[in-house]
This record gives C-alpha cells, structure tokens and sequence, in this order.
C-alpha cells in the first residue's frame, strides 16, 4: 500500500513539472512574449528594453531553467498591473475561492447525493424522474448562464439576496460570509448536483442488483441496515473519486460565477489578469489551481485506499 | 498460395456482405428504436432545429443581424411594455434585433462544435489506435500524456490559451479540437484493448490479415458507435465551453453574433434590460438540452445490455 501511496506522491510531483512547461510554453505560443504584454502605441525601443528587462532575449532553454527555478522558490514575477509578486496575489485569493468551491460542494452533495439514492432505488417511480431530471439540467444548463438568471430573480425582484460580492461576519476571530455565498454557490454546484445525481443513481441501482442484497433481503435484515450496511456504502466507492474530480471542476468553474458575482477569489483574479493581459499573474493562477487540483486527486486517492480495502491488497 | 489468396478472397467477401445487411438493417433497427424512445427523438428534433436555424439563417431572420436601430434600441420584447411586433425579442444597446442575431449566432456555435469534434474524433481515433493496438513503450508515453492533460483544470487553461492567441473563429476552433483530442484518445483505447481480446480479432490475425486490415475493417467499424455517443456529448459541451468564452470575450469577436458575445453585453444591462441575456442563454440551453437527450439514448441504444435492461 505504501508502495502504491507512494508512486502516486511522484506521479504528482512529475504532473507539477510537466504543468511548470505548459504554463511556460503556452506565453511563447506566439513566438513573442512581449508583444502580447505591451499596448499597440508601444515604440519599438520600448518593446525592445522590455524584452531585456524581463530576459525574453536569451535562449528559450536557459529562460525555462531560470522559470522553474524560480517558480520553486514561489517566484513567478510582478505582476505589472498591481506591481507585487504574482505569488502574493494568488494566494491572498485562494482562501476565498476553496471557501466558495466547498460551500458549493457540499450543496450538490447534500441535493445530488439524495436525489440519486431516492432515484436510484425507486425507479421508475416519480423520485427517479426528479433525479433524472436534475442530472439533465445540471449538464445543460451553463453556469455564466444561471447566474444571471440567480441574479435577476432571487437578488433584483425579490431582493433576498445581494447582487455580488462578498460580506462577511466575525466568529471566533474568523470572516466567514454570510448569505452572499448562497447565490454564487448554488450556481456553482448546480452542474456537478447533476453529475452526482447521475453517478449516485447508478451506482445505487446497480448495488441493489448485487446477490449480497438480495441475500440480506432474504434474511429478512431491517431495511435501514440494508441501506446503511450494504447498498449505501458500497455505492459509495465509485463516488469518492467523482467528488474529488468535481471539486477540480468546482474550481476552474469558479471563474464564470466569480466573475459574474465578483467574487473576490482565484477565478476573478485569471478573468481580470487575462482583461489586462498581465500574463505572469495568468500564469502563476494557472499554476496554483493546477497545484489545487493535483493536491486533490493525490488527496482522492488517500482516501481511497482507506475506503476500499481491494486496492490495498492489490 | 493460390489457395490462401482465393480463401482470403472469400472471407473478405463473407465479411464485406456481412457489413453491408447490417448497415443496412442497422438503420432501419436504430430508427424503429428511436421512433419508440420519444425523449431521443425529441432530443434530435431540437438539435436539428438548430443546426437547420445556421443552415439557413439568411432566409429565416427578420433582421439583419448587424444593421443598427439608434431609434429603436433596447427595445423590449413584443409582449412586453414597449415592445413591438418588429423585434419580437427585443433589440440589444445598439438596436440590433436580438431574435436574427440568436439564429445567426447558432452558426457560431455549430461551426466550433462540429469542427472542433471532428479535428478531435479524428486525431483522437488515429493516436488511440496506435496506443491501444502497438501497446508497449509508445502507449505509455501516449497515456500518460493524455492523463496529465485530463488531470490539468481544463478551463483555465482554455482561457489562457484563448488571452494568448486572441480573437478568432479559427483560434476557437483549433483550441477546442487540440484540447479536447485526449478524451477521444481515451476512449478510442479502452476500446481497442477490449476489442483485440475477441474472437474475430484473433481469427482475422490467424488467418494472416495484415494489420492495416485489421484496424480499418474490424476495428474501427465497432469503435464508431462509442465515438460517436462521445462525439454527440463533447460537441454539446464545446458549444458551452465556446459561449462561456465568448462571454469572457475571449471567443470570436464582439462584433460578430455568438451567443457567448451576446450573454458579455447583455450582462452590462441585466438589471434594466435583462431580455438582452434571458434569450440567448436560453437558446444555449435549448442547444444542450436536446443534445444530451439525444445523447443519452444513443448510449443506451449502442449498449445492448442497457437495452436489455430497459425492456
């Protein structure tokens, strides 16, 4: 087991490398850094100092080493809008951001999860149609979408919400927000309640097909035992891995609702840097939620092992 | 010799006819099957409304999607206060008709769709094959590229991506069908692997078929059923991922009608004209909706034990 544990903590640690050259590649896509730093009105003296300044003049190789040197010591450059470490940016909005990816996980586990089970183990009855429902509207309903829409209803014409931002409440020396998490998550959890309505459907329907349910049916075991003891559980192994690779997908989708509820966190950040083409803080955003993520699955797999004892023994 | 060619003949014969009834059949079965699933059929209704809406935009269109009405803009829909038959959705801040500018928005949408699922099918399908058929050292080095891409946030990398090479239905296009080729790879192995255990993979190889043989004519007719489900929901999702960059402005330009275009302005305006934004959302919903409805049948009805189970 630790042997696995292990292969997966350096697969991960090659994952943040080969991240380090996508990130650094992709801003010489174009061949030429600079040009796409600069405004048009820039004179060709200008461009050219700045090309010296930041090191774009020197071969590509000794550019890589000298990024990923940097990058290791948590160095990604200034930012050229705010004049501060890239680093120092993002991870003053990071907080903000998991905040708003967790609330939001937990309302599509809370709804998705329950739906499924009451779906998936009363089909065809008017639950399942609910459930299959809700796993429809969550892939096709788009969140940039949704969240006007949230804003229209819920904040303008009934006025129970704020339109935006982020207001916050003290509690044992803490700023945790209040109501203004509720629109921005729901709409951020609405695609990933429909993937777990989905999976945990299935995955129910396909456990109570199992003999050992059947068998503990025949014993005549309480029905909540069954649930509890066997189908639930069960069901539950394939839905660990999905959690962790929606709560990746909770935080790229955050950059449509926080732009859109202007919250304050990772998403935000990489809509407005990209607005003002300030391409080392694109850069050291991509790199930090790639970081998240990876984090997560290594995370996923953890659990895993400790949920399911086949992949120990394997 | 003589005899291997004649038998050779003769099997590819066997083969070809076989193919042929069953594509034949096949249809007729898959359109006895659809006409019984009404969701599916419903689900492709809609897509094809759509797809017909950017076929045939210049003729169906009341407006010119781009001619301004100074007088006339931010006009609310026909059934509301203000509006009129004229613009029976409403116009946008620049008084242009918000209803032509959906239906031709749709081509956007169709034309970044279905390019982009085709350059990715393609690629895909080629480099799966290879990493599924070849196995080895290639098949790994093939695999754990396409997991490192499919483990990176997918649409983050897309907005960087879209900042860097700026504007341009081409750019979209290329973006979506390079980023999306993994997911096709994927599948296409997992495919393949299954397939090269079977029975007539194996006779193919014992009776000495060389290996384009048995990759152009038993393999890959039974990877199209999988790829092309797959295909139906990544074009679904390309169309969101398209909009959702137009709304960032990161898709085609402004000036040209896309739903994604149309959502960025209309959320200037929510609070006083929120028409701008209702619709064109709607119309993406519409879109997907149907897509997925045809979608979900389609890989009920290429599994057969799904089949099986739903009587």
């Amino acid at each position: 087991m630790l042997r696995y544990l292990l292969s997966r903590v350096m697969y991960s640690l090659a994952l943040l490398v080969g991240v380090l050259f996508i990130v650094f590649i992709l801003l010489h896509l174009t061949g030429d850094p600079v040009s796409l730093m600069v405004s048009r009105q820039a004179s060709p003296d200008e461009i050219e100092s700045l090309r010296q300044e930041l090191g774009f003049n020197r071969p590509i190789l000794v550019q890589f080493a000298d990024f990923v040197k940097g990058a290791v010591q948590g160095d990604f450059g200034n930012s050229f809008r705010y004049r501060v470490p890239a680093l120092e940016l993002v991870l003053q909005r990071i907080p903000a951001t998991v905040e708003l990816a967790t609330v939001a996980l937990l309302m599509a586990i809370l709804m998705g999860v329950t739906m499924g089970i009451l779906g998936g183990s009363n089909p065809n009855t008017i639950f399942d149609s609910i459930a299959r429902g809700l796993g429809l509207l969550g892939q096709t309903i788009p969140t940039f979408w949704l969240g006007l829409i949230m804003i229209l209803v819920f904040a303008l014409n009934l006025g129970w919400f704020p339109t935006y931002g982020r207001e916050t409440f003290q509690l044992f020396g803490l700023h945790l927000p209040d109501k203004s998490i509720i629109l921005p998550a729901f709409t951020l959890s609405l695609f990933t309640t429909g993937q777990l309505t989905r999976f945990t459907r299935s995955a129910v329907m396909e456990v109570m097909n199992e003999d050992y349910v059947t068998t503990a049916r025949s014993k005549g075991l309480h029905k909540t035992r069954i649930y509890l003891k066997y189908i639930l559980k069960n069901a539950a192994i394939p839905l660990i891995s999905i959690i962790g690779v929606q709560f990746s997908y909770l935080l790229s989708g955050s950059i449509y609702v926080e732009t859109i509820f202007a919250w304050p966190g990772l998403g935000n950040l990489l809509a407005e840097a990209v607005g003002t083409r300030d391409f080392f803080l694109v850069q050291a955003t991509a790199f930090f939620t790639s970081f998240v993520v990876i984090g997560l699955h290594l995370l996923t797999d953890f659990v895993y092992v400790l949920v399911d004892p086949r992949i120990r023994y394997k | 010799m003589e005899e291997n060619t004649s038998n050779e003949r003769a099997t590819g014969l066997i083969v070809d006819e076989q193919a042929d009834r069953s594509i034949a059949a096949k249809l007729v079965y898959v359109a006895r099957l659809l006409w019984r699933d009404k969701a599916g059929l419903i689900g492709l209704v809609m897509f094809l409304a759509v797809v017909c809406a950017a076929a045939f935009s210049p003729w169906i269109t009341p407006h010119d999607p781009m001619q301004q009405d100074i007088q006339a803009s931010k006009q609310a829909p026909a059934w509301a206060e203000g509006g009129s038959t004229e613009y029976l959705l409403g116009t946008d801040s620049l008084g242009r008709d918000v209803l032509s500018r959906i239906i031709y928005g749709s081509r956007v949408s169709i034309t970044v769709g279905f390019l982009g699922v085709m350059m990715a099918f393609t690629l895909g399908m080629m480099i799966g094959l290879i990493s599924g058929y070849k196995g080895g050292q290639i098949d790994n080095i093939i695999m754990t590229m396409v997991n490192m891409v499919l483990s990176l946030p997918y649409l983050v990398f897309v907005v960087f991506v879209a900042a860097i090479l700026g504007n341009s239905l081409l750019n979209v296009i290329l973006i979506f069908g390079l980023t999306d080729i993994p997911i096709f790879v994927r599948v296409t192995r997992g495919e393949v692997l299954r397939l090269r255990e079977e029975g007539f993979i194996e006779a193919a190889q014992s009776i000495g078929q060389k290996t384009p043989v048995i990759i152009f004519k038993h393999i890959m007719p039974n990877l199209l059923g999988p790829l092309i489900t797959l295909a139906t929901f990544e074009m679904s999702a390309m169309i969101f991922y398209e909009a959702g960059l137009g709304f960032l402005g990161l898709s085609v330009p402004p000036s040209v009608p896309s739903w994604g275009n149309m959502l960025a302005m209309g959320r200037q305006y929510l609070t006083v004209y929120p028409w701008m934004s209702v619709y064109p959302g709607l119309a993406i919903v519409f879109t997907g909706f149907g897509m997925n409805l045809f979608g979900d049948w389609l890989r009920d009805a290429m599994d057969p034990r799904m089949r099986q189970k739903k009587k």
